[in-house]
């Protein structure tokens, strides 16, 4: 289990993304991982988060040679995405979206796409990061 | 790397492979990625002048900095396109033996292709094309700009109607 108070006194960058191994959200978090280490450099986290169950998550981390951790939403399905607002009913699975969340635990910026389709940009982060 | 901001797309410089003549092209390529090497059929045959710039997405695709590499070292002894084309046309044949019997066939001098896609330098240059990559928003490829704007949709299939 990981809460919110495991990552206390840093930022945090969650990234809610649709399914393991689609292929938009390999994509996305290949990208994410291109460049995790300069979102550590800025004193923050960045874990990504699905509907999928924590084998699923091993093997697409596997197969993506990711070490960012993916957080699996997986029972109850959805509750920690249904918090953030991220959790699409009509689908079953999360939207596309990302949230920084200070070291107080606040959230501090949100960003959402208009498809899942859509990838946000690694820039975007560093946007919300201050640089 | 450091600044990772948003940016819009650099500007064509000195330092940019390009080749062709018509509507330019900006674009950024996986040289291991398979959707790239689809694209890369279509674009090489399009009346542009297309300008190279390098995102290997090293975690999905192990292999792909060492081809920046490559390609760029190969165009440090005037092949850049030769040896891209030959990638992308032989996705099958990209391990480093592979590569040296690509460099013989170029007639390169081998040992310097050596030396010179491990370089410091050769990693900076591709490096720099990545982070600009990641500033103008590239998550997936084939992206591909023009007159700094994203080419949207099918990037192949768009390229083809406005390079018409």
């Amino acid at each position: 289990m990981v809460g919110l108070g495991d990552f206390t006194g840093r930022k945090l960058v969650l990234c809610f993304y649709p399914l393991d191994f689609s292929p938009v959200c390999s994509d996305q978090l290949s990208i994410y991982q291109e460049v995790l280490g300069d979102i550590e450099a800025k004193g923050a986290s960045l874990v990504g988060i699905s509907v999928d169950s924590a084998y699923c998550h091993r093997a697409f981390r596997e197969r993506l040679n990711l070490t960012l951790p993916l957080l699996a939403d997986f029972h109850p399905k959805g509750a920690m995405s249904r918090d953030y607002g991220a959790y699409q009913e009509e689908f079953g699975t999360d939207n596309r979206s990302l949230v920084l969340v200070d070291g107080d635990g606040m959230v501090r910026w949100s960003y959402a796409t208009d498809s899942v389709k859509d990838i946000p940009g690694a820039n975007l982060i560093f946007d919300a990061l201050g640089g | 790397m450091s600044e990772l901001t948003s940016a819009g797309v650099p500007p064509v410089g000195p330092e940019d492979r390009a080749r062709g003549e018509g509507l330019e092209v900006i674009a950024y390529f996986d040289l291991a990625c398979p959707y790239c090497a689809g694209s890369w059929l279509r674009i090489r045959e399009l009346p542009l002048r297309l300008v190279f710039r390098h995102f290997p997405v090293a975690s999905k695709h192990p292999r792909a900095p060492a081809l920046h590499a490559a390609v760029e070292a190969a165009g440090l002894q005037g092949r850049f396109w030769e040896m891209c084309d030959s990638i992308y046309l032989d996705q099958g044949h990209i391990d480093d033996p592979h590569l040296w019997d690509r460099v013989r066939r170029f007639e390169l001098d081998l040992d310097r292709f050596e030396r010179e896609r491990r370089s410091d330098a050769v990693a900076e240059r591709v490096r720099r094309d990545f982070k600009s990559g990641i500033r103008a928003g590239i998550a997936s490829t084939p992206a591909a700009f023009v007159d700094a704007e994203r080419v949207e949709g099918n990037v192949e299939e768009a390229l083809a109607v406005r390079a018409e």
